[in-house]
């Protein structure tokens, strides 16, 4: 993260260092909230269900993620007799490692990222494109019918779903003319009417872009919903037909791993709409008076702002899942490709001559 | 830069080694899944090659959905694995030859290039960035819409034709199946949808 | 810079957005088919207009070169495409195959098929092989009920990509060692040195093109496929498709490679003979039509690949007026079957045509003017068009091959003679059925110019010919 560019920090020794200890920080402060935020999805549904949820680990429930990991690990590992082996074990670390994996190119603040790579947007939408591995692999590998038919399902339902986030992706790299997270970012500083979900600058007249992509953040956000197998678009576990999808004959470590690299992928989708529209860790006013501040204050402060969109549109995955209702598979299809493709590919055309005969670039 | 040789090393040696297991893995669940492995590792070389734009393409494109579609097939074949490889040792020594042959001429492309036997422009394009200082993605923009226009479109045409081909060698509309029509659902009314009737005993609403 | 460029492109620009435009049409309007056919008709021949007036010279970087022989090959390409239209749309909706892709695909086959005449570089020669390519798979599986059909689109897919990876793989030799995939920039590197990879590319890249017009030794899914594939798609595949890829040929090997002319000639000369053989000797067992045809089509294609490898530029110009003279021929010929048909029955072997100048005299007359042309019988078009051929092999001293030409041309006439004795000759097999209106037009109409309108065409033909010959870089 901030690093003090001293010369130990130049050689490779030291490079390999700095770059270990960057990941094992984003990591684990990804780790850490997951843990939280899997309480809070509990409590939250329970709530809309009036139910008090987890209470009794701790202040709250507080401890409750605490408890089961540590319930997970200490479970026997099942693996069934006609399983592939390999593959099997295999799975649920490519969900993992891929969940985090992604985390690298997110800027979380001011100069606070991992990786900043100038196709930062396309290697998470790549990354994002081989979480469908770990399923389907996983329920392959298992050697068993409901686990096959979730992963053939989730593949499927995943594949789908991708086309229309790369439309809705495109439009923001339309609007921001870059493909690098951090100035995407950057683009969007001054105020909540920067935004991308506002039309991305450009003053007054700017502000009929978000014609377009008021409704393409939508269709991101129910996209993401599917992508992340989250509720009404859990169909590769629905319980009611397919007992729990791929992940029937997960036990134990392997079955912890696909569930934290699920949660993960949530929070990451979360982290994808604050960066990409939400004006990612700006505030939504101008926040000149931080350039006085020393420079980790500010990137505090602003990694803050990051970290309280990120809950909040937890949140309303959390919402989501609670209140509506499950889906049909052949709606889900038709959703995906007869109602969102159509209006992404529209929408980027429509974006671009936005941008060629309208407002212009900006910057 | 050391570790740069490093990962060349690494990534290369992953390349052939799954390119190999493709071959040779006996279940071709397996082969799939090490083709994955080969184009993923080559996404690798090309980041190291600088072109991280066309390597993220790779990985979208081939191997998250091409390669996806792959083995969702490749899963549900029923394939019997016995049968798959009886040909092989008959096949080998054609298959060997060809490799043998392609093998040759790939050193022997590759040795005109590295004397500099082969003709005059041989500067990678990509290297160079189009002798344009910008990042790839916008150097391929570039050249792309202005000088390869007329290959980027009419590969275009070339894909709808695929496309028009699927569709017209596969769709069927039976007759006689009820479809969704879900606009029909949604406009609806309850004027529509229902209907008041008041039978008497024993008659039944006489439909 | 941009739209100079497109000022040379306007018969592809016509039909790439005119084909989208039919294809939104035929979507939304899925049972107006005849429209959508009317519209692909007009389409392909206000291309062929375009292609006509279209100004000279080379666009988007010497990839697309319009020259007098695009513009000549464009417009023969267009209009048999634009033939094929009515003749096979009625066709299949007799046989309850209501589709409006027909039309939209066979306008993209003739984009493909112009891209290939008119291409200047490697990337838009494999562009264009497999734009036209892939639509005639679909054409020829388009009948999909049908079991041959189905099978006909298969083995031409598989073979057909086959022998794309084969140009690929040559393409990409030649590439590697010349450093470019411009035409004129390989036929620089190819002038400095004689260099062996570059070659190895060419003898890739003739092979997979051999494979597009079927010549011996890749000859092997002709008959097949022509049996299986509805005959209105062989009316027009054997006829467009091979004039597109022989001037792709005289392309590759006259713009890319006149240096290295002494080599390919004698390929070509092996390409040629074997051909010509191989469709003359299979031909004598043949008893179906279709099949009898096709090793006709490998024999043909013989003689066209025999004026392209005298490697001059009179060869060149024997080998377009064969392969225009030949379109016209082939066309009409299977028009000629499209129309025929006995209790709705196709007829398709030389014994369903025992007597049928009693039963349909105008089809028989043309049949018989058809098959007479293809035997090389003067005054009909197939002799003019062998006689080219054979004047422009002498002439650049191949005399070998070209009496083994004249023997093949002999051999292969027992089969023609075959064909019209059953027709004039035996007794009547039973009645047919009134024949559609389109293809009858169609079979008499090629059969007036094959017989004596050739005679007038000939007048403005030669020279339209020689011009185009002479933009080749041959000598």
């Amino acid at each position: 993260m901030n690093a003090t560019t001293t010369d130990f920090w130049a050689t490779p020794g030291g490079w390999v260092l700095l770059t270990v200890g960057q990941v094992l920080a984003v990591t684990i402060w990804v780790l850490l909230s997951l843990a939280f935020l899997l309480l809070a999805d509990r409590k939250i549904w329970a709530g809309v269900q009036m139910r008090k949820g987890p209470n009794v680990v701790g202040p709250f429930g507080l401890l409750q993620s605490f408890a089961d990991f540590i319930k997970f690990v200490l479970k026997e590992v099942v693996i069934p007799a006609g399983a592939d082996k390999a593959v099997f074990l295999l799975a649920p670390l490519i969900s993992f490692v891929l969940a985090f994996g992604a985390w690298a190119v997110i800027p979380l603040a001011p100069g606070w990222v991992v990786a900043d790579i100038n196709v930062g947007i396309l290697y998470l939408f790549a990354i994002s494109s081989l979480g469908v591995y770990g399923i389907i692999m996983g329920g392959w590998a298992s050697n068993s019918k409901y686990p096959f038919l979730g992963s053939l399902r989730s593949a499927a339902q995943m594949v789908s779903y991708e086309v229309s986030i790369g439309f809705v992706i495109i439009t923001v790299i339309l609007l921001a003319g870059s493909m690098n997270l951090g100035t995407i970012v950057e683009k969007q500083a001054g105020g909540f009417w920067n935004w991308n979900v506002l039309g991305g600058g450009g003053g007054l007249p700017g502000l009929v872009g978000a014609l377009v992509m008021i409704p393409m953040t939508v269709i991101f956000f129910i996209s993401a919903l599917a992508e992340t197998n989250r509720p009404p678009f859990d169909l590769p576990e629905a319980e009611s037909e397919l007992v729990a999808g791929y992940q029937v004959e997960y036990s134990s470590t392997p079955y912890l791993l696909f569930m934290i690299g699920e949660y993960s992928n949530i929070v990451l989708m979360c982290a994808m709409i604050t960066v990409l529209f939400f004006g990612g860790w700006h505030a939504p006013f101008p926040t000149d008076f931080t350039s006085a501040w020393s420079p980790t204050a500010a990137s505090f402060f602003h990694f803050m702002w990051f970290f309280g969109k990120v809950i909040f549109f937890f949140f309303m995955f959390a919402m989501v899942k609670a209140i509506v209702p499950r889906y049909r598979y052949d709606q889900l299809m038709r959703l995906g490709w007869k109602v969102f493709l159509p209006a992404s590919l529209v929408a980027v055309c429509v974006m671009a001559g936005w941008l060629v005969y309208g407002r212009g670039p900006i910057g | 830069m050391a570790l740069q040789a490093i990962a060349f090393y690494v990534m290369a040696a992953v390349t052939v080694i799954a390119g190999f297991c493709v071959v040779s893995a006996r279940n071709p669940v397996h082969s799939v899944l090490w083709l994955i492995l080969t184009f993923f590792s080559a996404a690798g070389l090309f980041v190291l090659m600088g072109a991280e734009f066309l390597a993220m393409l790779l990985v979208v494109v081939y191997v998250g959905a091409v390669a996806v579609l792959f083995l969702f097939v490749v899963m549900m074949l029923d394939v019997d694995f016995a049968a798959l490889r009886q040909g092989f040792a008959q096949y080998m020594p054609l298959g060997l030859l060809i490799a043998v042959f392609l093998a040759a001429e790939m050193v022997l492309v590759a040795s005109t290039v590295a004397t500099k036997g082969a003709a005059a422009h041989n500067d990678t394009p990509m290297a160079s960035g189009f002798g344009m200082d910008a990042p790839n993605a916008e150097a391929i923009g570039r050249v792309l819409y202005t000088d390869y226009v007329y290959f980027f479109q009419a590969s275009g045409l070339v894909l709808l034709v695929a496309m028009i081909g699927a569709i017209v060698l596969t769709l069927r509309h039976k007759p006689g199946v009820r479809r969704q029509v879900v606009m029909d659902q949604v406009l609806r009314s309850p004027k529509t949808g229902m209907k008041i009737a008041n039978p008497k005993p024993g008659e039944g609403i006489g439909e | 810079m941009i739209s100079a460029d497109l000022a040379h492109a306007y018969p592809e620009l016509i039909l790439a957005i005119g084909a989208l435009a039919l294809l939104v049409a035929g979507a939304f309007a899925p049972k107006q088919t005849t429209l959508v056919g009317g519209g692909a008709v007009v389409l392909l021949l206000v291309a062929a207009f375009a292609a006509a007036t279209q100004p000279l010279g080379v666009a988007f970087s010497g990839a697309l070169v319009t020259d007098a022989a695009a513009a000549f090959s464009k417009v023969a390409i267009y209009l048999a495409s634009a033939v094929a239209i009515p003749l096979g749309q009625p066709w299949f909706e007799r046989r309850g195959v209501k589709t409006f892709e027909f039309p939209v695909l066979i306008v993209l086959a003739a984009l493909g098929m112009g891209m290939m005449a008119s291409s200047g570089d490697l990337i838009s020669l494999y562009v264009g092989v497999e734009l036209h390519s892939l639509a005639l798979y679909v054409l020829a599986a388009m009948h999909r009920d049908n079991a041959k059909a189905s099978e006909a689109g298969l083995k031409y897919f598989v073979l057909g990509a086959l022998s794309s990876g084969l140009l690929l793989y040559g393409s990409s030799l030649i590439y590697g060692f010349a450093g470019s995939t411009l035409y004129s920039d390989i036929a620089v590197a190819a002038g400095q040195q004689a260099n062996t990879g570059l070659l190895f590319g060419l003898i890739f890249v003739i092979c997979g093109l051999a494979f597009k017009v079927s010549a011996a030794p890749f000859h092997m899914w002709t008959p097949d496929v022509y049996e299986g594939a509805p005959t209105p798609v062989v009316a027009f595949f054997a006829a467009a498709p091979k004039l597109a890829a022989m001037v792709l040929f005289a392309r590759v090997l006259g713009d890319a490679f006149p240096a290295a002319a002494g080599q390919w000639q004698q390929v070509l000369v092996v390409i040629a003979l074997a051909s010509v053989a191989v469709g003359a000797f299979a031909g004598l067992v043949q008893s179906n039509l279709k099949r009898l045809w096709a090793y006709s089509s490998i024999a043909n294609v013989g003689y066209a690949v025999l004026g392209l490898a005298s490697g001059t530029s009179e060869g060149v110009q024997a080998m377009l007026m064969f392969m225009v003279l030949y379109m016209i021929d082939v066309t009409g010929f299977f028009a000629c079957l499209t129309a025929l048909s006995r209790q709705g029955r196709s007829m398709e072997t030389i014994e369903d045509m025992a007597g049928l100048i009693k039963e349909r005299p105008a089809l028989a007359l043309a049949m018989t003017v058809f098959a007479l042309s293809a035997l090389g019988l003067p005054p009909f078009s197939g002799f003019w068009a062998k006689f080219y051929v054979f004047k422009a092999a002498l002439d650049a001293g191949l005399w070998g091959p070209a009496v083994i030409g004249l023997v093949g041309s002999v051999v292969a006439a027992f089969y023609y003679l075959r064909l019209i004795k059953a027709m004039w000759f035996d007794s009547s097999a039973g009645a047919t059925d009134r024949p559609p209106v389109e293809a009858k037009t169609v079979a008499v109409g090629l059969a007036l110019f094959a017989f004596p309108l050739v005679l007038v065409a000939l007048t403005w033909l030669d020279p339209a010919v020689a011009k185009a010959a002479h933009a080749f870089g041959l000598a």
